[in-house]
């Protein structure tokens, strides 16, 4: 085996090694600058999604959900689906930003800030499906425990409840850290810009930072604390969506494997996200020596991992089903693989275990086209998983008298396709006003920044 | 839209240019320097905190490594207050789940005990990181750096400007012990600075008196806001929530009591038992229909017991009290909608022998409806030993008194 030298070598972080006024002017650009007719069209689009979704809610929330194709047998269809599916999508954020900092991964500075914001977006749009799934969600503040006059307190014993607060604290945490990195980057915007009203709101979200080395001490120590809060943190929000299902007495559902299955998918399906997205990005708003393709080879190596381990618990599934001995276990199986929905479920296989396989080779790590289509469809392939989980163990249960089928109705189609509206139309915003790339963790890491005696 | 944005510019350039923002006196603030490279920095740090200076500060784009021992700072204390709302959290957690689900409001689930520590384990530890996290963002920027501050000179100046994006600087505050300007600019000078500042502090520095609290505009404004707040909350909790679709369930596709029914032929939602249908322990009444006269003297079954006459009270203020009023007055609640009754301590009604009362009951009289079908007959007793307590209660003689 011939021994490739650029294997070990750490490759430059900012390999065209760019001085510090021109990084500024490139990850400033866009909110200096007028919006391209690219952007316009993008955001035309996204926002009509967002519309389409906000009328299908419109008719969910005045008539009730029985506007859905949910029924008896399947009680969680695709509120539930979207619900797992965005709050997955968010753990990549957390993944590169947190645990991918405390690993000394410095790759990470490019791309952590946008993982972030998608974090943050992901959860606020994956915080509708729960709120809406409850049918009336203007009593949603009955979910927290508060003093009321009928003396009820909620069930600390159900995941439903942990749920409500792992995803707030998930959603607080990970603005709050968001909202910390942001500070010094708005603190630099607002000594440069120009403009009146600009200045005004970069004055208040800067908090009058200054630089100096006696914040910057403070700083570093929130920030890695922070990293090392929200570490075990994103792990437990997904373990706690997975009780959800774990918990439960369902086949199919009701398995041990679960939390680091759910854990491995999310942020499975978050770098498929962030990919997918970057790639774009990149390209748009020309950050190609900044988000390197270094940086989108590493990140399909995370996916090919998580992919690989996702394809693990599939078949643990179905050897625990096997071995367990137990009828109705294994007959949820094969009626997965085989039953009504075999479609997705091979969706899903082939999506998940087999298309990120070919990330094994080095070319099609490395050539944009290729991966764009894969992290594309592990997007898909990690809605369907969802898909698979909820409503194949649901329509077939115990009684075959009560046996039905899931079909979803335009007004699920509606929302569904206004949560990526509202998701795009938040990433939109963000790199249009904010500044998408942490200047100064870049700034950093870049060559000579540091000082040489140190 | 524009025109507005506009607006909003010109009056915030206004207000900036009324407050002074933005104007600088002649009061020196600090000497600044800037420097080019990250080893310069470390340099000048060093010399300024071992020259004794305290108001002296470095600023960098970014946070430069190994600054710490050149600036003499101590090692952030922040990490213990992290650890110290963190456990508060968890603490919070268990109390708060123990007094809840253990104490206050014991619910059986499944069977299992009302407090243990497994399934409070998710919910402890959420609550622990959320203290631990916000705390710690909200502890380094208020108590730590004391932000948010902008009204610090070095804001809006060039120098802040440089060392927001690739200059590294180190200033001396003129408020220092051992400030002297011109010893400051040469030593700044000889450590290789490229540029030497100085920095005057804002005319408005100091909050005065004179703030637009007491501005007439603002006062205005405040009371607006609270006239506003006020509306909202008033329209939100007393109509809002009763509109579709936020009716509380209320408009449903189901029969409600005392609706008129398209479904039932006479029109009523409410229906009554079959025809000729006797409830179990109970036997048919013989003299339904029958006049008084031939009423048979039956005597009241039950004893003159406490708990009756509790439940004969209770039964009376449900079924009788609406029309009779709570003594039997007569007084009914039905704002005229029907016909008010006699008294029930008239001496007619005290004269009427027990089997009398039970009888008008049973079987209604003239106007007033029969209540067979709604009080069991054992209760249809307690009621007239409850009628006849009242009728004692109000009729009393003098020699109740001695009693
Ligand atoms: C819907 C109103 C209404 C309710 C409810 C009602 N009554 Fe009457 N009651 C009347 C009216 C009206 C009369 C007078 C009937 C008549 O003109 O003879 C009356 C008469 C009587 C009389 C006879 C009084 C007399 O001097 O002739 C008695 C006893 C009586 N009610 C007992 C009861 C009891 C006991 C109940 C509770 C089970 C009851 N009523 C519930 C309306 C009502």
């Amino acid at each position: 085996m011939s021994y490739d030298a650029t294997y070990t070598k750490e490759l430059p972080l900012v390999p065209e090694r760019s001085s510090f006024p021109e990084l500024d002017e490139v990850v400033f650009k866009p909110t200096e600058t007028k919006p391209t007719r690219a952007w316009y069209i993008a955001f035309i689009i996204s926002s009509t999604a967002l519309l389409i979704g906000a009328l299908s809610l419109g008719y969910t929330l005045y008539y009730g959900i029985g506007m859905w194709g949910n029924n008896n047998t399947v009680g969680w269809g695709f509120d539930i689906i979207n619900f797992v599916f965005w709050i997955g999508i968010g753990h990549a954020g957390t993944l590169i930003s947190a645990i991918l900092y405390l690993f000394r991964q410095k790759w990470r500075t490019g791309i952590a800030r946008f993982a972030e914001a998608m974090t943050i977006f992901a959860v606020m749009t994956a915080g509708i499906f729960p709120l809406i799934h409850v049918g009336r969600p203007w009593l949603a503040g009955y979910l927290f425990p508060y003093p009321n006059q009928h003396n009820v307190w909620v069930n600390f014993n159900s995941p439903l409840l942990w749920d409500v607060f792992a995803v707030s604290t998930y959603f607080i945490i990970s603005f709050l850290f968001w909202g910390l990195g942001l500070i010094p980057d708005i603190a630099n915007l607002r000594s440069r810009t120009k403009s009146g009203i600009k200045k005004f709101f970069y004055t208040i979200l800067s908090f009058g930072w200054r630089n100096s080395n006696r914040h910057w001490q403070h700083y570093e120590r929130a920030y890695l604390l922070l990293a090392g809060l929200s570490t075990p943190l994103v792990l437990s929000v997904h373990t706690i969506v997975s009780f959800d299902f774990a918990v439960s007495v369902l086949p199919g559902w009701h398995t041990t494997i679960f939390p680091p299955y759910f854990v491995a998918g999310a942020i499975f399906s978050g770098f498929g996200m962030v990919a997918t997205v970057l790639i774009v990005l990149r390209k748009v708003f020309d950050l190609k020596h900044i988000i390197t393709i270094d940086h989108l080879e590493k990140m399909n190596k995370i996916l090919l991992l998580t992919g690989t381990i996702v394809g693990y618990a599939y078949a643990m599934e179905f050897f625990t089903a096997w071995y367990s001995g137990y009828q109705f276990e294994q007959f949820v199986f094969i009626n997965r693989a085989f039953g009504p929905y075999a479609w997705a479920y091979w969706i899903m296989i082939a999506c998940n275990v087999g298309f990120p396989q070919l990330f094994w080779f080095k070319k099609i790590r490395r050539s944009i086209p290729v991966m764009m289509i894969i992290v594309i469809l592990v997007n898909v392939g990690m809605w369907f998983e969802r898909f698979v989980i909820i409503v194949t163990s649901l329509h077939r249960d115990f009684l075959p008298s009560s046996w039905a089928m899931y079909i979803p109705t335009w007004y699920d189609a509606g929302i569904f396709l206004g949560s990526f509206g509202m998701f795009f139309t938040l990433v939109l915003l963000f790199v249009k006003l904010l500044p998408s790339i942490s200047l100064t963790e870049l700034k950093a890491v870049t060559e000579n920044a540091q000082p040489k005696n140190h | 839209m524009f025109g507005f944005f506009k607006k909003i510019k010109n009056k915030i350039t206004e207000i900036n240019s009324d407050l002074g923002i933005d104007e600088r006196n002649q009061e020196l603030f600090a000497v600044s320097a800037l420097f080019d490279t990250p080893d310069d920095i470390i340099k000048a740090a060093k010399t300024l905190s071992s020259s004794g200076f305290k108001k002296y500060d470095i600023h960098t784009p970014y946070p430069v490594h190994g600054m710490d021992d050149p600036m003499k700072l101590k090692p952030s204390k922040l990490g213990f207050f992290t650890f110290f709302f963190g456990s508060l959290g968890t603490l919070t957690a268990i109390a708060m789940i123990f007094y809840m689900a253990g104490f206050d409001y014991k619910n059986i689930i499944g069977g299992k005990p009302f407090f243990s520590l497994p399934p409070s384990i998710p919910v402890t530890f959420e609550l622990t990181i959320l203290l631990a996290g916000a705390f710690t963002v909200f502890l380094v920027l208020i108590l730590f750096n004391k932000l948010p501050l902008n009204n610090n000179p070095l804001l809006d100046t060039e120098y802040m400007k440089r060392v927001s994006s690739d200059k590294f600087g180190a200033i001396v505050e003129a408020d220092d012990e051992l400030f002297n300007k011109d010893e400051i600019i040469r030593l700044f000078k000889s450590l290789g600075s490229s540029e030497v500042n100085l920095i005057y502090k804002f005319k408005h520095n100091e909050l005065t008196t004179e703030r637009p609290i007491f501005d007439f505009k603002f006062i205005t404004l405040l009371f607006l806001l609270a006239l506003i707040t006020a509306a909202v909350t008033y329209f939100s909790l007393n109509k809002l929530i009763y509109l579709p679709p936020f009716n509380w369930m209320s408009e449903q596709f189901k029969v409600k009591p005392q609706t008129q029914s398209t479904f039932f032929e006479d029109g009523y939602s409410m229906r009554n038992p079959i025809e000729g249908s006797i409830p179990r322990n109970e036997l048919p009444y013989e003299y339904r229909g029958l006049p008084d006269s031939l009423v048979k003297y039956m005597s009241n079954p039950l004893p003159v017991s406490k708990e009756v006459f509790e439940k004969g009270k209770t039964m009376y203020d449900i079924y009788c009290s609406p029309c009779h009023g709570y003594y039997g007055k007569g007084d009914s609640r039905l704002n005229g909608q029907f016909p008010n009754p006699p008294s029930l301590h008239t001496d007619r009604a005290r004269l009427m022998k027990d089997a009398a009362i039970y009888h008008i009951i049973t079987t209604g009289q003239n106007i007033m409806p029969a209540y067979d079908k709604q009080i069991p007959q054992l209760n249809r007793w307690a009621i007239v030993h409850y009628i006849r307590a009242l009728q004692r209660s109000q009729n009393a003689n003098d020699g109740d008194m001695n009693k």
